[in-house]
């Protein structure tokens, strides 16, 4: 799809968080998505997703922040734009698909948004980077552009809820996704059986009962950790912020939790395909990824 | 934590209440409350079981039976996040965690109980912490 000498453009939506706890996953992208010939161009006056889909049947005022920024990508004169955020992603489709199928709902919204000049009317595509990077730039492709393979790399893939529930916004098996795994092999690595792999890591709970997440946190490291994986990866910031900042509140929890570092799935493409360090920006993991790459030979020594 | 009566020995309830608060509840959650016929296994996958007062199919099965108060009282439909697994899992094919926010919307707009979080009881430092993700959501979800 990319061609050889003129970069293709792919219209992006990072989401808040890719702009302040989670700034490794939004460099990550944008770096690796380079090396794959494709210049993520980020969407002008994009706003919250709304982060949660609301599940009233009759809900219309929840759906105006995810619609606005459908609105900004037609605005654009794109039909389609990718986020790597999972939680954005589910958010932005669920909407997309209500108001498609809810005309009076749009028509409410977009006799709110009567500021704009034109009207959303359903046409605009949100699409998952993991989606995009299987079905558009093909996995062959991207195994072509590997530098530096994740050669013995024991990767533990995480899907959460996001990517695979509810099944309209789903582009893997709900109960069993591979296309991360299918990612980890590109790259070189080794993807490893993964139990806990679509069990929610307790989301939100995180700001009033941290101690759920601690259990949850234990319970789907600790399964990574069984199948001998030297990290997990992940495609959203808040299964990453608990898999990974609340590994202390698990430790203390159970005294036998063993830490493993938290990746972004775009970190070990910005990994394989050589990108810079800057790309990485590990400074702002709470386990440090170094030792264990630079254990398979992969980073220098920490 | 621990379930003090089972709600699924409750059979007699009080018929006359059923009607309205069970009219809303399906209302809301675009549900039909009595395609369910209490397989369990809602409950059986549901990743926050361990820490809710009241089980999935509990949950429905109460809603059912029109014990509003009960339900309105119980911790679990706050505990519920939406994850998806049983909508996904039910033989049914019915929206439990819908029905859960129904719930919720309806224990936030009956005043019977003010915001489930309030962000004064989360420290400062707690909050610097925090990603915006992680606030945004919960607040969406457990507030008015
Ligand atoms: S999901 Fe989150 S990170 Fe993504 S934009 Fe919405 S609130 Fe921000
Ligand atoms: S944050 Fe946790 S709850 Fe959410 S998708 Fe990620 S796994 Fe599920
Ligand atoms: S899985 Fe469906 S039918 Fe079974 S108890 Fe739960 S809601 Fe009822
Ligand atoms: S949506 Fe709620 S009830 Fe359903 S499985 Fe997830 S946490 Fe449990």
């Amino acid at each position: 799809m990319a061609g050889e000498s003129k970069p293709m453009k792919l219209m992006y939506y990072p989401g808040c968080t890719l702009k302040n706890h989670a700034r490794n996953f939004d460099v990550s992208t944008v770096s690796s998505m380079a090396e794959l010939d494709v210049e993520v161009e980020e969407m002008a006056r994009w706003n919250c997703c709304g982060t949660v889909h609301a599940l009233a049947s009759d809900d219309i005022m929840h759906r105006v922040a995810p619609v606005t920024n459908l609105l900004r990508v037609k605005e654009a004169n794109a039909s389609e734009f990718m986020t790597s955020c999972a939680m954005c992603y589910n958010t932005l489709k669920r909407a997309n698909i209500d108001v498609r199928k809810r005309a009076s709902a749009l028509e409410s919204i977009n006799k709110f948004m009567y500021l704009d000049k034109i009207k959303y009317e359903g046409d605009v595509d949100v699409l998952h980077l993991l989606e995009y990077l299987r079905d558009r730039i093909g996995f062959d492709k991207l195994a072509a552009k590997v530098k530096k393979p994740l050669a013995g790399l024991r990767v533990a893939c995480y899907y959460g809820c996001l990517l695979v529930r509810p099944k309209e916004v789903a582009f893997d098996d709900a109960e069993n996704p591979t296309v991360m795994e299918n990612l980890v092999v590109a790259l070189g690595g080794t993807p490893v059986p993964f139990a806990q792999k679509t069990e929610c890591c307790g989301a939100y709970h995180t700001v009033g009962n941290p101690e759920i997440i601690a259990d949850r946190t234990d319970k789907i490291m600790g399964s990574a950790h069984e199948e001998q994986a030297d990290l997990v990866v992940v495609s959203c910031p808040l299964c990453a912020f608990n898999l990974d900042f609340r590994q202390a509140d698990a430790k203390r929890l159970n005294p036998e939790f063993h830490h493993l570092p938290v990746l972004y799935f775009t970190q070990l493409m910005a990994l394989a395909f050589g990108c810079d360090e800057s790309a990485l920006r590990f400074d702002l993991h709470h386990i440090d990824p170094l030792p264990v790459l630079a254990a398979r030979g992969l980073m220098g020594p920490a | 934590m621990a379930i003090t009566t089972s709600p699924t020995t409750m059979r007699n309830s009080p018929l006359q209440k059923r009607g309205p608060f069970v009219a809303r509840v399906e209302k809301i959650a675009g549900q039909k409350l009595l395609a369910c016929y209490q397989c369990g296994k809602c409950s059986a996958g549901c990743p926050m079981a361990a820490h809710m007062d009241v089980l999935p199919n509990q949950i429905i099965r109460l809603a059912q039976l029109g014990m509003q108060e009960r339900l309105m009282a119980s911790s679990a439909i706050w505990t519920c996040v939406s994850c998806l697994t049983c909508n996904s899992r039910c033989p049914k094919g019915i929206r439990i965690a819908e029905i859960i926010e129904a719930l919720r919307g309806m224990a936030i707009g009956l005043r019977r109980r003010d915001d489930h979080l309030d962000i004064r009881d989360i420290s400062l430092e707690t909050r610097g912490v925090l990603p915006p993700i992680a606030l945004i959501s919960a607040m969406r979800k457990q507030t008015s």
